[in-house]
């Protein structure tokens, strides 16, 4: 961790405790750390612990979920301990949000301009007039060129890539030096897509931001992101510039997602279909997590969890194949 | 695709499963205190298209591009506003349900989200078995076998059969969908989506399921999806859809490799790739898909089209054959 790191995540453990004693390990020993202007991407399935690790991050895990253990830095401040009071404070200020669905995340009775104006009021303490102003700066900078009409409509006279730009709007409107993307373009078309990321992109160098990129799209990790951590079971399986990732894949789980991928390029008779599903995260099985799907699995897999290690400079995996 | 009038297509060609001509769905916008009709969604737009026997057609399109409802027309899910639709040499357009009955049997459709598509209180062989009941005169005996080769044909296995929907991930629920689809043997099956709710790696072992039951059983395939990879995956030909019309259609390799309309242009370039020596250039489209209550005059695309011209506005351009099958509705492409 450098004096710049924007937000270091060391040791995280986000366990959900369920009925008859049962221990649901989300998260269990998760670390990253994001700089300035980088964009981490973390990629899995439904179920690998992506999105759990985000909302930890948030302080957003309600029972029977818990953070046992870990820290969270965010520009250098540990905040896992954070009441909530504390953590209202930050979120939206400190930390810039945008989820997969923004008409849930956007309240559907105030107008576009009273959700920008109401952050501004309450974490930048500008009066009525200088954040009307500021709103509509901002949703000029997101891509609405008639940004005085704007502000006057509701959420839902607007399509899912307005409300995604408005979305970011608010993200940005404290100048976080940290922005959370949950899954942002999933619920839109394509065409779309490729606006919105673009638009996150251009913010990101903008204001000098780091970026957390959730997501289960390899195509958007590929053109968007810096560096790549592959999630699943709960723990990160590989860690990577995106280059070497791509270019030199080590861990049977990465190499099985991009095997299943159908290639706009390249024509294949059948797809490399992982076999099986996605363990339950309180069934993980002993050993290696990935042990019950890998074509590799050795007698060693099913004994010992393997250690994330360095393969090499910058590029870790957790498999026994790698020593 | 060739293009007829229906007035003289008395016969389909004997390699032809399904032919629609001019097919169109408008859904009345009911408006004022007396709730009259004040306008329509043009959700179809004039659809003509064949699809031979055996082959898998594939149609992309964003949301709203009409690519379902014309899925759900074809199989007579919905009443079309206009047009025909013949199933081998059969005009099926105006069937009332009873006669529509027997060709039910040939025609299947597989739903994107598995969790709504069966019902949670029946058990997986009373699934599969249920369109057995009602469309063969099979005992029992043989139904039960019947239910357990098709099991087997999905990869699912033999006590599977006694548990209900919630016990399996979606990937496994869309096995029993697909199984319960070809229990009494289908021609024609349409996939509206099936894999788009499903994880990658899950999402190829359907892929590779769909396909293996193809070659195996012959079947004819409407795949409709808004991946174009997917879609490129599986298909043999493919339909490009755009606000309720179709904009391109040609053989794939026609389509991803020698893209003839701007909009699939864009379309194609707007996919992020996983190969990074492979990065081209972005069309970034402006803007969003107009609403197909009003739709734009002339070309429906031009208002988002980078290539647009005076013409574009006044004249909508049809969907012309190119060559070899490669059909465009664009004014660039057709020689005046």
């Amino acid at each position: 961790m450098t004096n710049s790191t924007v937000l270091s995540v060391e040791g995280l453990k986000t366990y959900f405790y369920l009925d008859d004693n049962e221990i649901a390990k989300a998260v269990d020993h998760v670390d990253f750390a994001i700089e300035p202007g980088e964009t981490l991407a973390l990629v899995g399935e439904s179920g690998s612990g992506k999105s759990i690790t985000s909302l930890s991050i948030m302080n957003l895990i309600e029972k029977p979920g818990k953070i046992v253990d870990g820290a969270i830095y965010l520009n250098g401040k540990n905040i896992v301990d954070l009441s909530d009071k504390k953590m209202t404070e930050i979120r939206g200020k400190e930390v810039g949000m945008i989820f997969q669905e923004p008409m849930t995340a956007l309240n559907p009775v105030y107008t576009v301009g009273n959700q920008i104006v109401e952050v501004l009021r309450k974490h930048k303490k500008m009066s009525s007039s200088v954040a009307k102003k500021r709103a509509i700066e901002l949703l000029k900078l997101v891509g609405f060129p008639r940004a005085e009409e704007t502000i006057k409509e509701h959420p839902h006279q607007l399509s899912g890539g307005m409300r995604q730009r408005v979305m970011i709007a608010i993200a940005i409107a404290c100048e976080p030096k940290l922005l959370i993307a949950d899954e942002p373009t999933t619920a839109l078309d394509v065409t779309i897509q490729a606006q919105i990321l673009d638009l996150i992109d251009e913010m990101k160098h903008k204001f000098d931001m780091g970026v957390l990129l959730i997501t289960h799209d390899l195509g958007v990790v590929a053109e968007y992101a810096d560096r790549v951590l592959v999630m699943y079971g709960g723990q990160i399986v590989e860690s990577a510039t995106k280059q070497t990732l791509f270019n030199d894949p080590k861990h049977p789980y990465t190499n099985g997602l991009l095997a299943s991928l159908p290639s706009l390029d390249k024509q294949t008779d059948r797809l490399g279909a992982i076999k099986g599903t996605v363990p339950p995260a309180h069934r993980f099985p002993k050993g290696c997590r990935f042990s019950t799907r890998c074509p590799h699995v050795m007698e060693k897999c099913l004994h010992a969890n393997p250690d994330l290690i360095p393969e090499s400079d910058g590029h870790e995996v957790r498999c026994h194949l790698f020593k | 695709m060739e293009v007829k009038n229906s007035e003289d297509n008395t016969r389909i060609a004997d390699d032809v499963l399904i032919q629609v001509e001019h097919l169109k769905k408008y859904f009345p916008i009911k408006g004022g205190v007396l709730k009259h009709t004040v306008g329509h969604v043009k959700a179809v737009d004039d659809v003509s298209l064949t699809i031979k026997k055996g082959e898998t057609l594939g149609i992309v399109g964003e949301s709203g591009s009409g690519k379902s409802t014309l899925g759900r027309m074809i199989i007579r899910l919905l009443e079309p506003t206009e047009g025909k639709i013949y199933f081998e040499n059969d005009d099926i357009t105006d069937l009332s349900n009873r006669k529509m009955r027997p060709y039910r049997k040939d025609m299947q459709i597989v739903f994107q989200d598995p969790f709504a598509s069966l019902n949670s209180k029946m058990s997986v062989s009373e699934l599969i078995e249920e369109p057995l009941l009602i469309q063969t005169d099979l005992t029992k005996k043989e139904r039960k076998e019947k239910v357990l080769n098709l099991l087997e044909k999905v990869g699912l296995r033999a006590d599977d059969r006694n548990k209900y929907p919630h016990e399996f991930s979606g990937g496994q629920r869309q096995r029993i969908s697909i199984a319960r689809a070809l229990a009494i043997n289908p021609k024609f099956v349409i996939g509206d989506e099936p894999v788009s709710a499903l994880d990658v790696s899950i999402q190829a072992q359907v892929l590779n399921l769909m396909a293996d039951l193809q070659d195996e059983f012959g079947l004819t395939y409407l795949f409709i999806a808004h991946d174009l990879s997917v879609v490129k995956h599986i298909s043999d030909r493919v339909a490009v859809m755009y606000l309720g019309r179709i904009v391109e259609i040609a053989p794939k390799d026609y389509i991803y490799n020698n893209p003839l309309h701007p909009y699939t242009q864009a379309l194609l370039s707007s996919v992020p790739v996983t190969d990074l020596s492979k990065k081209s250039e972005k069309i970034v489209l402006e803007g969003d898909l107009p609403s197909p209550s009003d739709p734009p005059s002339g070309c429906a695309f031009r208002t988002r089209c980078p290539l647009a011209h005076d013409r574009c506005t006044t004249e909508r351009p049809h969907l012309l054959n190119r060559d070899n099958g490669h059909s465009v509705a664009c004014h660039l492409h057709d020689n005046k």
